[in-house]
């Protein structure tokens, strides 16, 4: 059947909005620079578990237009080390009653997360992590290849190919949900609780006298504050640089694509480290691919397209009836990626100036989490007992954690 | 993909080089007298600017050897590239 418009086609009506623009005020208690996933939940919990209302959320661009716009929105926890199984963990367990506490549909999905296993290295690394997430309380189980076959029907789990499929690790309750309505209901719960989200406000100085902060220089005038906290991931550095810290960060270009709208065949997000690519489907129907940062320090939002076709040579590898899908678009964010593949959160040398940052490639799902954390660390002005491994001095001590080949290489 | 000019090659597709970061990282003259925070520093903290950025790169797949290049972080453009040790 096909639908003919009679003109003049009328354009639907806007929902109620969610929140208000508003002009900054002079002083706030906290400030929190970057109106992404992490900054907005961060003010809603600053609300809603510290009673602390007076906060803004300021944003160079406008609201959740950076890396919470473009992720992959996997979610999951079953990374090797307890300090991270801990605080993702924390982060999936507050998902799972979000939608509810948020009263907004995120469209949250658990449909679980395999990790596959292409060689023997693979196998022992995804066993032992395995047991790792059980010991951590996180639903993990190895899986071998006739399972998968049956998870996934579409995988080539054939034993002649480059790749073959030994085995995966799946977390049953890992999942996507829809970044947007994530970064939308957290907006909207933080607005009603008072917080003010003041987008095109550019921070353009961290304004410290002695060794305390006192607010910050914007395109839009000085603000002042009780608390700073930083919440810009990749350009973390670039604030750092204004308060004169230098954080172990780097920004890369990190890109992803979507094909064109397709007939559910993907019921379950598959992650390969080895031929380095991650796939689901989104509700809609587009496929939604993302690989590895290019190698390069960059702040433009926009990689190279070899990383773009080699990630899709191993989705064709693993998948072959995705050869007929076609590219919808591609596109990047900056992630900032930690020497250990490690978030900071925290405190910084500078009183009362926080920072968030370093996610790199998996902050998404650490949405929540990050936000709860990080808020609790802000009300208490010391670190949360989960933020406490991620202290920016474990690159002097030595107590790194270690992520990078540990966890997945891709997030 | 970025067009890099080695200076012996010329300029080649990027997927003939591999990327080494910050340009002019010293190791430390006499690393037994440097503290814990200024080891970590040289481990683990490099300049990570919007805007030029002075950075090495490698010609893998063509002559094998390291050059310094000037590359701004949002444009790409790339500029003066150079044998390391030269200034331009």
């Amino acid at each position: 059947m096909t639908t003919s418009y009679v003109e003049p086609y009328v354009l639907p009506e806007h929902d109620v909005p969610h929140w208000r623009d508003v002009d900054p005020k002079r002083s706030y208690d906290v400030v929190i620079v970057g109106a992404g996933g992490h900054g907005l939940a961060t003010a809603y919990y600053l609300a809603k578990n510290h009673g602390i209302t007076d906060v803004a959320v300021l944003d160079k661009g406008w609201l959740a237009g950076g890396n919470m716009a473009r992720n992959t929105t996997i979610i999951r926890s079953n990374y090797l080390w307890d300090e991270s199984a801990a605080i993702y963990e924390h982060a999936l367990k507050l998902w799972e009653g979000l939608e509810e506490d948020l009263g907004y549909e995120l469209l949250f999905s658990q449909r679980g997360v395999l990790n596959l296993a292409h060689n023997l290295g693979d196998v022992r690394e995804g066993k032992r992590r395995v047991n790792a997430n059980q010991l951590n309380g996180v639903d993990a189980q190895w899986l071998e290849p006739e399972d998968i076959k049956k998870l996934v029907p579409i995988l080539d789990t054939s034993r002649d190919v480059r790749y073959p499929v030994h085995g995966g690790t799946f977390q049953p309750r890992a999942g996507i949900a829809k970044h947007d309505y994530v970064a939308w209901g957290f907006a909207r719960a933080a607005y009603e609780r008072g917080v003010q989200l003041i987008q095109h406000c550019e921070v353009t100085g961290v304004s410290v006298d002695g060794n305390r902060v006192t607010g910050v220089e914007t395109t839009r005038g000085p603000i002042a504050a009780g608390k700073v906290a930083l919440c810009a991931a990749g350009h973390t550095s670039v604030l750092g640089d204004m308060a004169g810290l230098r954080f172990p960060i780097q920004s890369h270009p990190l890109q992803a694509l979507v094909s064109e709208l397709l007939e559910q065949v993907l019921d379950t997000v598959v992650m390969s480290n080895a031929v380095h690519v991650y796939v689901s489907q989104a509700h809609k129907g587009e496929l939604v691919l993302g690989a590895g940062i290019d190698s390069y320090n960059g702040y433009g939002q926009r990689g190279s397209i070899h990383v773009i076709e080699h990630q899709l040579s191993a989705a064709l590898e693993l998948f072959p009836i995705f050869a007929r899908a076609h590219v919808l678009r591609t596109w990047a964010g900056i992630v900032d990626v930690c020497p250990d593949a490690s978030p900071i959160l925290g405190l910084t040398p500078i009183e009362e100036l926080y920072v968030n940052g370093g996610w790199g490639t998996g902050g998404f799902k650490a949405t929540p989490g990050a936000g709860w954390v990080y808020a609790d660390t802000i009300a208490n002005g010391r670190p949360h007992p989960l933020a406490e491994p991620y202290r920016i001095d474990r690159f002097r001590t030595g107590a790194l954690i270690d992520e990078h080949g540990a966890a997945a290489v891709a997030h | 993909m970025l067009y890099i000019p080695c200076p012996w090659c010329g300029p080649r597709d990027e997927t003939e080089f591999r990327y080494g970061g910050e340009a002019g990282v010293a190791y430390p003259a006499d690393p037994d007298a440097v503290d814990d925070a200024a080891w970590s520093e040289y481990l683990f903290v490099r300049s990570n600017p919007k805007g030029w950025f002075e950075e090495r790169w490698v010609h893998t797949s063509g002559c094998r050897r390291w050059f310094t290049v000037r590359r701004h972080t949002v444009s790409y453009e790339i500029r003066d590239p150079r044998p390391i040790g030269e200034s331009t």
